[in-house]
């Protein structure tokens, strides 16, 4: 789950990590109430995640309540590469020294945290990272030993920073581990971290993605909301527990277990076909479960054909075939069908399914059979499948 | 032979008493498993088809020499499960759980990495079937046969897939591992693929990867270097977006980082065939078992 700017920045602030005090808001009222509250100069900003905002117009700074005024009524409702902008957080302006970088990523390969750090802060990591790669230092934190003090030390000298900034940048990554660590993250990123003329530290900018799976520890971050993230079929699915990924595609597809549905998603493409999204049915799927899915397939508009691959394994195939009658009884699909069932009471499910004779619904015996009618049904929907 | 379970694995299985932990435990005991005992904390002198429970694995251990665990206990209690069995001796543990924290994973494995010669197989994975002597786990193990094709997955309804397709042609398997689709699984491919390659029944090796993570490239300079028995690989997700998980929490590409064709193009560089459908890794094998 990727938080927002604010989100991030508000986690951040809980762990004693310093960054710049600010609000957020919806409106423009509530944003020029923000800028009054905070005090002139402050910064709008929009609230997408993405990089590269300022310079798509979505960072603005305002002198006085006009320009604030002016500047949340452009940003709010902007479209930012795709994403509307639902919030802008209005925050003091900072006096900008110098800009580092620092993160704390989870490092799947090595099986241990990575802190980064860089004084080549406020441009892409991956740029620095290819053109002068000297200039990120980075160590492997032992998950069970925790930061220590010294690998801040050795961090902050590595890259080079100021003698009189290494205790204070310290501090500052031992506060960013432990947010990592409490809150579940996968990532914390600050880019840049900035020096002021004070000499002090500040979190200028956050990106934050926390581990789905350890929300239920975390109440509050479950609930934190990113709505121009949330496409509304993906939004619909959340709700029926259902694991569904939209993508451009025509043609729908559901399979159970992940690594099949993103199997068929290829064995789709390469037979021509565009899928409408991944959807993963998953182990032991009921009847009602199949009814959910179809609902949320056909929500969106641009299907002109479902693919259904099972490999029944704690799946049951006649389950599926049951809730598939039970979905064109509830549903009436305007699209045809294209069915592919094997495994674990295949033979039963395919009877109900010949039994119930469904309209425009073709059952095929290979998943690459399948893939290649329904890829020819999407292309010319007046062909029927029956 | 096999690998990580056989004749003579005894198994206790931590979550016995819930609904799924005894389908599965017994499921597993039809088909040969010698299933010795179970955990549930609280619920010891009870018995679940004759298999006697008992309140902790250190117990399971003293009463019934228990050398391997199945933990099918919910995600918030997996962790712990994972490494009561590792405290009590128990050296193979797979894990079937799925949604166990990452964080949770990162402290498990690393401190199994530090004891000497424990297994852990998943979490989130469908378990390891040895046709013919025993199967831990959900593998649906009416489909496989006993042969000399081992097979390494991250993900299980595609396991079940390619080895339906070998099956149909005439081809058994020797082990089925289900390395599982976490971002910090106990065994790694190449930890499957060591012990593939020293196990005498095993006479090539399918390994089925998908987006996300770099265990697939990793794998690829390991079999270059250590593996002298044919390996074909498949790899899904190539059609996956960047930035969004698909299904499995580990199968996310990030940036240019952990796509399908990169996995490919590393694995083929290592003289690893990889096939582009299930039906293609399938007809790959039969190639190279009848060549």
């Amino acid at each position: 789950m990727d938080l927002l700017e604010y989100q991030g920045k508000q986690l951040f602030a809980r762990h004693g990590v310093p960054v710049p005090s600010g609000r957020p808001a919806e409106t423009v009222d509530e944003a020029v109430a923000a800028a009054d509250a905070i005090g002139y100069p402050c910064v709008v900003k929009a609230q997408v995640q993405i990089g590269g905002r300022g310079k798509l117009g979505g960072i603005k700074v305002a002198d006085g309540r006009d320009e604030a005024r002016q500047h949340a009524d452009a940003i709010l409702g902007m479209d930012i590469r795709g994403l509307r902008v639902h919030e802008v957080w209005i925050e003091e302006a900072s006096q900008i020294e110098a800009e580092y970088y620092a993160s704390v990523v989870f490092d799947r390969s090595a099986k241990a945290p990575l802190i980064m750090l860089s004084t080549k802060g406020g441009m892409d990591i991956e740029q620095v990272a290819e053109e002068d790669p000297g200039a990120i230092a980075s160590l492997h934190v032992d998950p069970l030993l925790g930061f220590q003090e010294f690998h801040g030390r050795w961090l902050a000298f590595e890259a080079g920073v100021d003698g009189d900034l290494v205790r204070p940048l310290t501090g500052m990554l031992a506060k960013l581990y432990e947010t990592f660590v409490a809150e579940d993250a996968m990532l914390i990123e600050v880019n840049p971290l900035i020096v002021t003329p004070e000499r002090e530290l500040r979190a200028l900018d956050a990106k934050v993605t926390l581990d789905g799976n350890a929300l239920y520890r975390h109440p509050d971050n479950a609930a934190l909301r990113n709505p121009s993230a949330e496409d509304p079929q993906e939004q619909m699915a959340k709700e029926r527990g259902l694991i569904y990924v939209k993508l451009d595609g025509d043609i729908g597809i559901l399979g159970n277990g992940a690594g099949l549905v993103m199997s068929t998603l290829d064995v789709v493409a390469q037979a021509g076909g565009r899928p409408a999204n991944f959807l993963d049915a998953g182990g032991g799927s009921k009847a009602d479960a199949i009814v959910a899915a179809v609902e949320v397939i056909l929500s969106d508009e641009k299907v002109k054909a479902v693919l259904f691959n099972i490999f029944g394994g704690i799946t049951r195939c006649d389950e599926v075939a049951k809730g598939l009658i039970e979905a064109f009884e509830q549903v009436k699909p305007q699209v045809p069908f294209v069915v592919r069932l094997d495994g674990t009471n295949d033979e039963e499910g395919r009877r109900l399914l010949a039994d119930a004779q469904l309209p425009n619904l073709v059952v095929e015996a290979t998943m690459l059979e399948a893939a290649e009618r329904v890829v020819a049904l999407a292309a010319s929907p007046t062909l029927q499948a029956r | 032979m096999s690998i990580l379970v056989d004749r003579e694995t005894r198994l206790c299985v931590a979550g016995i008493t819930g609904r799924e932990g005894t389908f599965h435990a017994l499921n597993n005991k039809r088909y040969g498993t010698n299933v010795v005992s179970g955990v549930t904390p609280g619920k010891a002198g009870q018995q679940v088809e004759g298999i006697p429970v008992f309140n902790s694995f250190r117990q399971a251990v003293e009463e019934t020499d228990a050398n391997a665990a199945m933990v099918f206990v919910p995600a918030r209690f997996a962790a712990d499960s994972i490494l009561e069995a590792a405290e009590a001796g128990i050296r193979t543990i797979i894990a079937i759980t799925e949604g166990i924290p990452a964080h949770d994973e990162l402290r498990v494995s690393t401190h199994l990495s530090r004891l000497d010669e424990v297994r852990l197989i998943g979490p989130n994975c469908p378990g390891v079937l040895s046709p013919g002597k025993a199967n831990v786990g959900i593998i649906p193990a009416d489909f496989f046969k006993e042969g000399n094709v081992g097979v390494v997955s991250r993900s299980g309804t595609l396991t079940y897939q390619i080895g339906n397709e070998l099956a149909q042609a005439g081809f058994g398997n020797s082990s089925i591992v289900g390395i599982g689709g976490d971002p910090v699984p106990g065994l790694s491919f190449i930890d499957v693929l060591e012990l593939f390659e020293a196990d005498a029944e095993t006479k090539l090796v399918v390994m089925s990867g998908e987006i996300g993570g770099s265990a697939e490239e990793e794998a690829a300079e390991y079999i270059a270097d250590n593996v002298s028995k044919p390996v074909v690989a498949y790899i899904a997700g190539f059609t996956a977006p960047p930035g969004k998980t698909m299904g499995h929490a580990g199968a996310i590409v990030s940036g240019s980082k952990g796509t399908a064709a990169a996995k490919a193009e590393a694995l083929e560089a290592a003289g690893v065939r990889v096939g582009r459908t299930p039906t293609e890794v399938s007809e790959i094998v039969i190639e190279i078992l009848d060549g």
